[in-house]
């Protein structure tokens, strides 16, 4: 019998706060942590609102050193890993360093950083270029530095599947844990609000233009017209169920069940896969339904129906409660689904579900019971988490609350 | 029982002559591709030589608009996958879309692309704050690789589990990995996995500019890639692809299809060590290399060949070559190793993907392929390197090792499949 994935440490660093119980707080009162974008003049961009971070001090938390040499994303994931890994409580000589490992998901690289080299190298030439850009921008960033800076050498990894791709890094790290590793910190990071980043982000056409943050970003809403895109992530450490007895970590929950399919080609006439996404996980899991749906929420029309349409066929009529709290605080890339799962434990701990933010009138025929205007007090033991990538990435994961059967592995 | 994961098909982009036969006649042949950069003005650079493809978008059959639309590496995917397709004989039109994935590996993505978009939408740098007048609208996919996978994934009808796997230099090896778990869990019955990186740009030429990886020979440019020899001084940089047809063993009987090799095991580790750096010891590509050739059920006395990842860097040859003694024992001294570097230069990503082709071919061919430009081995590099010549031999087990930034330290063990 194969190890149980506990999740028994984990940290976010998302718009919405920069500790767990500040992301909570924020997330139950379905705050907007949306606002005009800072750090450069926007105004002259189509796009003005975005998901940021206030008040990240990065100095504060990393030794010295380590700033010259990165990006803020990559400051974002190594200080959220330090603090999912301190709750994780694992002391020196616990566990062997091959048996930790590090999996990320990163979808834009370093944005920031590579921007300034690009700029040095057009306009000063390539003697000027920082001798950290060769690993700064590149996507696996992340993973190499924190697996560094914890002493990890385990199995690694770093996937992109745009917003998919935070998904898909747990479930590879839960691979990992069945494979024979005891310990893999996992999640996903994105951050790209430097002028060319935040341009860039926008050239597909599906960010909201809209100016009033309580307006920009309502998934599923009838007037929806776009999403806000975002800054963060989150940091979840897997341990197998055995060691974590072993060694007494209480677990938050069980990573119990994934897959990953991906959408036909536009215009071919083929259905979306994401249904098939939904029942694979489930079955993985091996429940038959699930407590609560953390929704993807595109925020872009075809994409909100595609959605509301595979949980209505799963889960029937308005079967399921379903919940976006990112409405609050913007997609936040390749970190957008491990800060849902990390809330999906959260909703599971306090039995109660957030609420979507900003959306008010859904249409009767999505067949969806979203929960809005207030958090729902009821049991949640699982939690079905989707999270799609721009160009047809789906990726469906289950999270268990850890039950007397969770740990036994 | 374990599910056997097999390749079937493989399509390659390599500096040199393109496709899978011309590479692997420059590489049995001990040819060298590496030339003065021509794909940008490479005057101001320290390293002034790569590995670059005489790639011919029209030739290769992609339409305008894929020209116009993807990336230079995404290019080389698709193509690369086509060719893999055709030559498993596999039709993906017969297949349940669900049971078939992408997998891809790259280092740095659509860097090509990127470089171009900036230098129109910064006017070559003067704009800090940029002007969305300009912006293209495939930017989006520049800066969000992925788009990488999807183009394969809609050419071929994949609507199983697709994903790119970025771990820098071990992604070509990464990348195959992935996939080989998903056939041998049983989630898909064949993947398209490969690696694609076409850096060969000015921003990541500076990028190894500023650290000394890449060699700044200046003469003798087609032999300026030289592992393990004692006047090395870098790496190559270059670009390319390689693609292949992952299926689980049974089905690919069933169709009766030709098999290259099995993969019968994979594993990665970090060093946690240093970005760029490598402890001398190797223990950690040791460590890679043990459980994949535990997972194979390999001995090391039994491997027939080792395919290095022997980049021309002073500190990548020698860890390595401690590596190898550390996991195969006495073993290391007799059996041939060789780094196909020294004659199509350093892909990033891509190049382990490469490897995986060269691995293969070898096995189907019977031949060792050599050491390029291996005249006066650093003494502290005491294997046998098999030096400018090829070797034919019976290979049964080959070992293909890749080593990157990030601390990143993949091993994979193909096996010969009678």
């Amino acid at each position: 019998m194969s190890e149980s994935a506990q999740v028994v440490g984990m940290g976010v660093a998302a718009p919405s706060g920069l500790s767990v119980e500040d992301h909570w707080a924020a997330v139950l009162a379905g705050r907007t942590s949306i606002g005009p974008v800072t750090g450069f003049d926007a105004s002259g961009y189509p796009v003005r609102l975005a998901g940021q971070i206030r008040d990240f001090d990065a100095e504060a938390h990393l030794p010295k050193r380590l700033l010259p040499q990165s990006d803020r994303v990559t400051r974002l994931a190594l200080v959220t890993a330090a603090t999912a890994l301190a709750g994780a409580d694992v002391a020196d000589g616990d566990l062997d360093s091959f048996d930790q490992g590090v999996v990320f998901a990163n979808a834009q690289g370093g944005s920031a950083f590579t921007h300034r080299e690009f700029r040095k190298l057009w306009t000063k030439g390539p003697a000027e270029v920082s001798v950290y850009e060769s690993f700064a921008w590149f996507y696996a960033v992340n993973t190499g530095q924190v697996s560094i800076r914890h002493g990890m050498r385990g199995p690694c990894g770093a996937l992109v599947a745009e917003q998919a791709g935070g998904l898909d890094a747990i479930s590879l790290a839960r691979r990992r844990i069945r494979e024979g590793a005891r310990l893999m910190v996992t999640g996903g990071f994105d951050s790209a609000f430097d002028p060319w980043g935040f341009l860039a982000q926008s050239a597909h056409g599906r960010l909201s233009r809209a100016a009033d943050p309580r307006r920009a970003y309502r998934p599923f809403d009838r007037a929806v017209n776009g999403y806000v895109p975002g800054e963060g992530g989150a940091v979840l450490v897997l341990e197998a169920g055995s060691s974590a007895r072993r060694r007494d970590a209480p677990s938050h929950g069980e990573i119990a069940g994934h897959a990953a399919t991906f959408d036909p080609r536009p215009g071919s006439g083929r259905p979306s896969t994401l249904r098939r996404a939904i029942e694979l996980a489930m079955a993985d899991a091996g429940v038959s339904t699930v407590d609560v749906v953390f929704a993807d929420s595109a925020g872009v029309p075809e994409l909100d129906r595609i959605e509301a349409a595979a949980i209505e066929d799963v889960f029937g009529r308005r079967g399921v409660p379903v919940t976006a709290p990112k409405a609050g605080f913007g997609r936040l890339g390749a970190g957008g689904g491990p800060v849902d799962v990390l809330t999906a434990l959260l909703s599971i701990r306090d039995s109660v579900i957030p609420p979507t933010p900003h959306t008010t009138d859904v249409p009767d025929d999505y067949g969806l019971d979203l929960v809005l205007d207030a958090p729902r007090h009821q049991r949640v033991e699982t939690a079905l988490v989707l999270a799609r990538g721009y160009g047809g990435f789906n990726s469906a994961l289950v999270v268990r609350g850890n039950a007397k059967e969770g740990q036994d592995g | 029982m374990t599910r056997r994961v097999v390749i079937t098909g493989i399509g390659v982009r390599a500096p040199g002559g393109l496709g899978t036969k011309a590479f692997w006649e420059l590489i049995a042949a001990g040819a060298t591709a590496t030339r003065p950069i021509s794909l940008f003005d490479a005057s101001g650079f320290r390293s002034q030589v790569a590995g670059e493809c005489d790639f011919d978008p029209d030739f290769e059959g992609l339409s305008p608009r894929q020209q116009r639309r993807l990336d230079r590496a995404t290019q080389f995917s698709v193509v690369c996958a086509r060719d893999a397709i055709e030559d498993s004989g596999l039709d993906p039109g017969q297949l349940d879309p669900a049971t078939l994935g992408v997998t891809i590996g790259s280092a740095v993505g659509a860097a090509t692309s990127l470089e171009r978009e900036y230098l129109v939408l910064s006017d070559s740098g003067r704009h800090w704050v940029m002007n969305e007048d300009h912006l293209s609208p495939h930017m989006f996919d520049y800066l969000v690789p992925s788009a990488m996978p999807r183009e394969v994934a809609w050419e071929i009808g994949a609507e199983g589990p697709v994903t790119m796997v970025s771990t820098g230099c071990t992604s070509g090896i990464d990348a195959v990995g992935y996939a080989v778990d998903l056939v041998r869990s049983g989630t898909v019955a064949a993947m398209i996995a490969g690696a694609s990186d076409t850096p060969v740009s000015p921003i990541v030429a500076a990028c190894f500019d500023a650290i000394k990886a890449t060699t700044p020979r200046l003469d003798e440019p087609e032999r300026a890639s030289r592992p393990f020899d004692a006047s090395r001084n870098g790496f190559v940089l270059a670009e390319g692809a390689a693609m292949f047809v992952v299926e689980e063993y049974e089905h690919a009987r069933k169709r009766g299809a030709e098999i290259y090799a099995e993969v019968a095991g994979y594993a990665t580790r970090c060093n946690a060590y240093h970005m760029t750096g490598l402890r001398v010891d190797g223990v950690e590509m040791a460590e890679a290399i043990d459980v994949a050739l535990a997972q194979a059920r390999m001995r090391p006395d039994e491997l027939d060949y080792v395919n290095a990842h022997g980049s021309g860097t002073k500190q990548n040859d020698r860890h390595e070559t401690a590596a190898f003694k550390r996991s195969l024992g006495d073993h290391a001294y007799r059996v041939p190793v060789s780094s196909i570097k020294s004659m199509v230069g350093h892909s990033l990503g891509a190049i382990g993907s490469i490897e995986i082709a060269a691995s293969a071919l070898a096995i189907t061919h019977g031949v060792v392929p050599p050491t390029a430009n291996l005249h006066e081995p650093d003494p502290e590099c005491d294997l046998d390197y098999v030096p400018l010549e090829a070797r034919e031999a019976r290979l049964d087990n080959v070992l293909t090792v890749g080593s990157g930034f990030g601390g990143f330290q993949s091993a994979m063990a193909l096996r010969a499949v009678s």
